[in-house]
C-alpha cells in the first residue's frame, strides 16, 4: 500500500470530507510524525507501536569501492517498535 | 514528553479546521489502515517517511532471561520499519545541532571552571 492508497482508502471511509483534505490531513500526520523524531521526541501509538531514536556510536567505515577507511561519526536513526495488536495481527493471531 | 493520537488529533484541528470528532476518528482509521495492510501481509510505503515491511522469522531456541529456562521460540512473521532518507536526514541535521550546542555548552563550562580556579 502506497501513500496515495491509504488517502484514496480513507477518503472511501470518511466521505463527508473532501478528498484534498484528506491528502492534507494524511501529509499533517506525516508530518507532526517525521517533525517529532526530529528534535529527538518519541511518538507512543497504542496498538500500533512507537517510534524512537537509536544512537550510534561513530565508527571507523569503509568505502566499498575503494576499499579507503573513512570515518563515519556518531548519529541518530529512527527506530519503530511494534506494538502487541499490530505484533499479533502481523503473524495472524486473532486479537 | 511523546507525541501521542490526542496530540495528532489535536493537530488536524488545529491546522485543517476538522472537529474534534473527526480529528480523532481520523487519527485511529489511519493507524487501523496500516495496521490492516500489514495483517493481509501487505507492506505499507509512505514517501517521504518510510516503509513497513513484513519478514519471515524462523523458528529459534531462546531463553527466558530471568530463569535461564531455555524455550522454543516460534517461527513468525514481524514487521520492521524503514526510515526514507528524507527523514534520516532530517532527524541527523537536528542531531548535529543538538550534539554541537552541547558541546559548545561542554566547551563553555570547561572555560569557566578554569577561569574559576
Amino acid at each position: 500500500m502506497t501513500k496515495s492508497e491509504l488517502i484514496e482508502q480513507l477518503a472511501a471511509r470518511q466521505p463527508q470530507l473532501e478528498y484534498r483534505d484528506v491528502e492534507l490531513a494524511v501529509k499533517e500526520l506525516l508530518e507532526q510524525m517525521s517533525a517529532a523524531l526530529a528534535v529527538g521526541e518519541r511518538i507512543e501509538v497504542r496498538g500500533f507501536g512507537s517510534f524512537s531514536l537509536h544512537y550510534r556510536p561513530p565508527r571507523v567505515g569503509r568505502n566499498p569501492k575503494s576499499g579507503e577507511s573513512v570515518h563515519v561519526p556518531d548519529k541518530y536513526v529512527p527506530h519503530f517498535k511494534p506494538g502487541k495488536e499490530l505484533r499479533d495481527r502481523a503473524n495472524n493471531i486473532e486479537v | 514528553m511523546a507525541l501521542t493520537k490526542a496530540d495528532l488529533a489535536e493537530s488536524l484541528y488545529n491546522e485543517l479546521g476538522l472537529n474534534k470528532r473527526e480529528a480523532k476518528e481520523f487519527v485511529e482509521l489511519f493507524f487501523e489502515k496500516i495496521r490492516a495492510s500489514l495483517a493481509m501481509g501487505e507492506s505499507v510505503k509512505l514517501s517521504g517517511f518510510g516503509n513497513f515491511s513484513l519478514r519471515n522469522k524462523n523458528p529459534r531456541p531462546g531463553r527466558n532471561p530471568k530463569t535461564g529456562e531455555e524455550i522454543p521460540i516460534s517461527a513468525r512473521r514481524v514487521v520492521t520499519f524503514r526510515a526514507s532518507h528524507k527523514l534520516k536526514e532530517r532527524v541527523e541535521e537536528n542531531a548535529r545541532i543538538r550534539l554541537g550546542k552541547l558541546e559548545k555548552l561542554k566547551e563553555q563550562a570547561e572555560v569557566n571552571a578554569g577561569s574559576r580556579g
